[in-house]
């Protein structure tokens, strides 16, 4: 597949969205919170308790609606400032919990609109960065399908980072960097190259450090069966890590990208 | 709507055309046209009165060294890793040319200077962006920089002040320029959990990534006049929503009056306000 290609898959519209994750990994024992408690509930992001085998945890995901009419009340995954304000709510209740966070990113980016503005996007994004680098309890990130700039990040600033194989992350849109290039966003599959956004480029950068397989024609279930196996592993692993240690490995995996200067 | 069409203004005030609204305040030239009153402006009396329009008082764009001359007593500033250069480490295409460019500019070799210096007699470490290096993208030098100022200011216990101008993160840096929102806030909040104060100075424009880590982080954050503040730049905005953009929108006065900016500050008074905020957070009572 080429990068363009994997940016297709990543966007295609029968792709399974967060909503699918928490539903097939965590059933009927995901209960949803709602609300920042400042503004309002932004249903571009779904958050919730749900029980990982015996172990409480907290997750996350952006979610972009399945259907015309649901993709039009999820503001097509794109949150607004109350979206990562939820978010950040919901982690900061899984650090008194000393429960793990799970974040499921998909989005195109965070909204560009008035509202959004008005409120404070940028600001709301910064505070998470800054927050979730020292949150004290394990977070895990899983890209399922777009990882767009900012808006992803934000939901991204974990101990470890891992993509599924179709996902993709970049700091810009194909289209938008092409447009900015060579001012034709036609030109997209070449951006789509020079950005190195698939799940090997940047497994190669050292921005992610799991892949996970898509099979394809096998039944998902058994996707869906070792992704959770490995996420429940990953917890168990990181909660017997001194939260100091925890956070100052964080800061660390971070720290180091882009130093080689 | 197009969503596709979300991300991609952020990046187009690194364009050139933004050069034409608001050039840098000392030219070569000897008559300066203000861009928001049309006024001829004497070059050296412009100059002379911190690049502010003597009759509107548009504040027009500094360089970086301006800015340090403008905020530091003289003589007391100390630069830090001022060889630091970025590599094009993404063999992305037109990007050697690009920096090559902007170095010839701007006289620097990134988009932001990073040092130690005194502030009326109290010690900072000061971290300016530059508008003439690629309009302040940052890039990981960018990052690596401020990371590394943040630090050294932790370990030796010292406040921060940030100047930021900047088109967002450097996309000619792929993902990599998105990592340095993450590695920058890192350090601020290790910063800010050592107690430590850090001032932010938005100054036109300031938008995308840099506005959505570094910039909304300082425990005061003040503003130059008329300074353009926002995630998403308005043409974005304007192209997702398809509406008319309310009058002043993302200006800092603007962001001032919707609770994001803790005050408007004149160039003139901006080292006076400077001192007088360190001074309150020094510890030390003052005669």
């Amino acid at each position: 597949m080429s990068a363009y290609d994997k940016v297709q898959a990543a966007r295609d519209a029968k792709r399974l969205t967060a909503v699918d994750y928490i539903s097939r990994m965590f059933g009927s024992s995901f209960f949803e919170l709602h609300g920042d408690r400042r503004f309002g509930d932004d249903k571009a992001i779904v958050g919730g308790l749900a029980m990982l085998y015996n172990q409480p945890v907290t997750v996350i995901g952006i979610e972009k609606g399945r259907t015309t009419k649901e993709r039009m009340s999820r503001n097509f995954g794109s949150a607004n400032p109350e979206g990562y304000r939820k978010a950040l709510r919901l982690m900061k209740q899984a650090e008194k919990f000393h429960r793990p966070v799970l974040c499921l990113v998909d989005t195109s980016g965070a909204y560009p609109g008035i509202g959004a503005e008005e409120r404070g996007q940028g600001l709301a994004i910064a505070e998470n960065i800054m927050e979730m680098m020292t949150l004290k309890t394990p977070i895990l990130s899983i890209l399922i399908g777009e990882g767009g700039s900012g808006g992803a990040l934000a939901l991204a600033v974990a101990d470890e980072v891992w993509m599924l194989e179709n996902s993709i992350y970049s700091v810009i849109s194909p289209e938008g960097c092409a447009s900015i290039l060579w001012k034709d966003s036609t030109k997209a599959p070449e951006a789509s190259e020079c950005l190195k956004l698939t799940s090997h480029n940047l497994f190669d950068l050292g921005v992610v450090e799991r892949i996970i397989r898509e099979p394809a024609g096998i039944d998902d279930r058994k996707m869906f069966e070792g992704l959770k196996m490995l996420i429940a592993r990953t917890f168990e692993k990181n909660l017997n890590v001194d939260v100091d240690t925890l956070t100052q490995e964080r800061y660390d995996r971070f720290r180091k990208l882009g130093n080689n200067v | 709507m197009d969503l596709f069409t979300f991300l991609k203004p952020k990046n187009e005030l690194e364009g050139s055309e933004q050069a034409d609204t608001n050039t840098p305040f000392v030219p070569d030239s000897l008559w300066v046209k203000c861009p928001s009153c049309n006024t001829m402006l004497l070059a050296s009396d412009l100059k002379e009165n911190v690049g502010v329009c003597t009759k509107c008082g548009h504040h027009f764009r500094m360089t970086a060294r301006e800015r340090i001359a403008l905020v530091a007593d003289k003589g007391t500033f100390e630069e830090f890793d001022k060889d630091m250069v970025s590599k094009n480490f993404l063999k992305f295409p037109m990007y050697d040319e690009k920096l090559a460019g902007a170095k010839k500019k701007s006289r620097e070799k990134e988009s932001v200077v990073t040092g130690k210096c005194e502030i009326d007699g109290n010690s900072i470490v000061l971290c300016v962006m530059s508008p003439d290096f690629m309009m302040g993208s940052m890039g990981t030098v960018t990052g690596e920089k401020i990371t590394k100022a943040f630090e050294y200011a932790t370990e030796n216990r010292l406040p921060v002040v940030v100047f930021t101008v900047s088109g967002g993160a450097r996309m000619q840096e792929g993902i990599m320029s998105l990592m340095q929102m993450a590695k920058t806030s890192g350090a601020v909040k290790k910063h800010s959990d050592a107690g430590l104060l850090y001032i932010t100075v938005l100054t036109d424009p300031t938008t995308g990534g840099v506005t959505a880590s570094f910039a909304m982080e300082g425990d005061i954050i003040l503003s130059e006049p008329n300074a353009l503040v926002a995630f998403a730049g308005p043409r974005v905005v304007e192209q997702t929503t398809h509406t008319k953009l309310p009058k002043g929108f993302q200006r800092a006065e603007f962001v001032l009056d919707k609770g994001f900016i803790d005050s408007v500050v004149n160039r003139k008074d901006l080292k006076k306000t400077l001192a007088t905020l360190l001074s309150m957070h020094s510890g030390e009572v003052k005669e």
